[in-house]
């Protein structure tokens, strides 16, 4: 039932793009989240508002809103700023770094909670023990709270990959060749879009089935330190 | 910023927001009805049953949503013959319609999972009493487990319920005119971007965050006997 007329190379490419953009999101996603969970246990009212406003916006909004609103929003947006003060020019993002940008930007709202949840999840006693022995803020952070907080982030960091991942589909809408822009592309060669679309949903079980097991991989070895009864 | 075509465009952006509201609400309905069947399927003993129940709920949580729309809207003209012998064609050709097909699968599928999550935490206890009270089967089911379940998996059905509403927005892609719909139809004629997409920002925001508000109330009222004072 799956013959893809030659169009299978293409699939393969799109799958390619797909993981490299996931991937480079997630990392945009964690340097967010780290940030903003940093801010929401700040001592200071501004930047925990701050904080507060980002992840509240941003999990109130679809992602599709967002990406078209960064994609063809932002550069107007910039365009009538710059008129404004007597500037004529032409911006324009191209879809992958505003694709990727914008799910970063979503998902470390995300991250924001796990990190948080990571973060008081470190037991206080360590804190002080480290404090004790004269470390201080940022050397306590490096040393014995991140390296800890790894290891309670990483299910909840599972979970926002998976979500991610799927949201990459999403980006196919501002016209970048993913996984399915080009199952779009080969639909309509074809003329076979069930066959081209049941294909690259196929991909995408392969990629959540991998994630899957390589989650469990560093679930385990993230634990290995960890008594169990 | 213009705000005369923020103002212009309301009566059809509040068009847009009742087509969102409806389709949410329909596949949430629809869903619901679906998920608690599957759930119990899901935990059934007898693997003919629990093993393609959970490939169906591995294959929809596990491909994107947009992917699943495109199969159904789409792939659905590929089958376009034997589906106007039985009479279906007519169904499938309406973007309407697969819409609420699409998200219905998949947030049945989500919730499923959900419900299972809250079927396997009903404290053996409460079973056990039921049984020694003679009761079994659905009796126990209905009176004791699915209640029990469904007040377990309400927090994390309240977040389906929101993701559902802004996944919705998805069906502007195959042509509905919902929120994002319109805010793209207007958008692209009179290249107000950020506006519109601001807008209609606002109003999901508005959305999302009216709907958690009543989910709260429900999750009150359902757990009201735990949070008893005297």
């Amino acid at each position: 039932m799956l013959d893809l007329q030659g169009y299978g190379g293409l699939l393969f490419k799109g799958a390619q793009l797909t993981i490299y953009v996931g991937v480079s999101a997630m990392a945009i996603a964690i340097v967010f989240g780290l940030i903003a969970a940093l801010c929401k246990i700040s001592k200071s009212k501004i930047i925990r508002f701050l904080a507060e406003t980002y992840t509240t916006i941003i999990r109130g909004v679809p992602e599709l809103v967002l990406i078209l609103l960064v994609y063809y929003g932002a550069p107007t947006l910039l365009q009538d700023i710059l008129a404004f003060f007597g500037k004529d020019v032409y911006i324009s993002i191209n879809p992958f770094s505003a694709g990727v940008t914008t799910i970063g930007f979503i998902y470390g709202a995300f991250a924001t909670e796990v990190f948080r949840g990571a973060y008081i999840a470190v037991p206080k006693g360590q804190i002080e023990a480290a404090r004790a022995c004269g470390m201080n803020g940022i050397l306590t952070f490096r040393r014995i709270t991140l390296p800890q907080m790894w290891r309670f982030a990483l299910p909840g960091l599972g979970n926002v990959w998976m979500v991610l991942i799927k949201a990459t589909a999403l980006i196919s809408v501002i016209q970048l060749p993913e996984l399915m822009r080009n199952a779009d592309i080969a639909a309509r060669a074809t003329r076979k879009p069930f066959t081209c679309f049941f294909a690259a949903s196929l991909f995408y079980l392969a990629i959540t089935i991998v994630s899957n097991l390589l989650q469990q991989w560093a679930e385990t070895r993230a634990n290995r330190g960890v008594r169990r009864a | 910023m213009d705000f005369q075509i923020i103002i212009d465009s309301i009566p059809r952006l509040l068009d847009g927001t009742l087509v969102t509201l409806q389709i949410t609400a329909l596949s949430i309905l629809l869903g619901f009805c679906l998920a608690i069947p599957l759930s119990l399927m899901r935990v059934s003993k007898n693997r003919l049953i629990s093993v393609p129940t959970y490939g169906f709920i591995f294959y929809f949580r596990g491909t994107p949503l947009l992917v699943q729309i495109f199969l159904i809207y789409y792939g659905s003209g590929q089958f376009q013959e034997l589906l106007s012998q039985v009479g279906l064609w007519n169904l499938f050709k309406e973007a309407y319609f697969c819409s609420v097909l699409a998200l219905t699968l998949n947030t049945a599928a989500y919730s499923a999972e959900i419900f299972r999550g809250g079927i396997e935490g009903v404290p053996y206890g409460e079973i056990e009493a039921a049984k020694a009270c003679g009761m079994s089967g659905a009796l126990l089911y209905r009176r004791i487990v699915l209640p029990k379940a469904i007040r377990i998996a309400w927090p994390a059905y309240t977040n389906e319920i929101v993701f559902l509403l802004q996944a919705s927005s998805l069906v502007s892609i195959i042509t509905l005119m919902d929120i994002t719909g319109v805010a793209r139809v207007i958008s692209a004629r009179s290249f107000a971007f950020y506006e519109l997409f601001l807008f209609a920002a606002l109003i999901y925001l508005i959305l999302v965050y009216g709907l958690l508000f009543i989910c709260k109330r429900i999750e009150k009222r359902l757990t009201g006997y735990l949070n008893f004072q005297h």
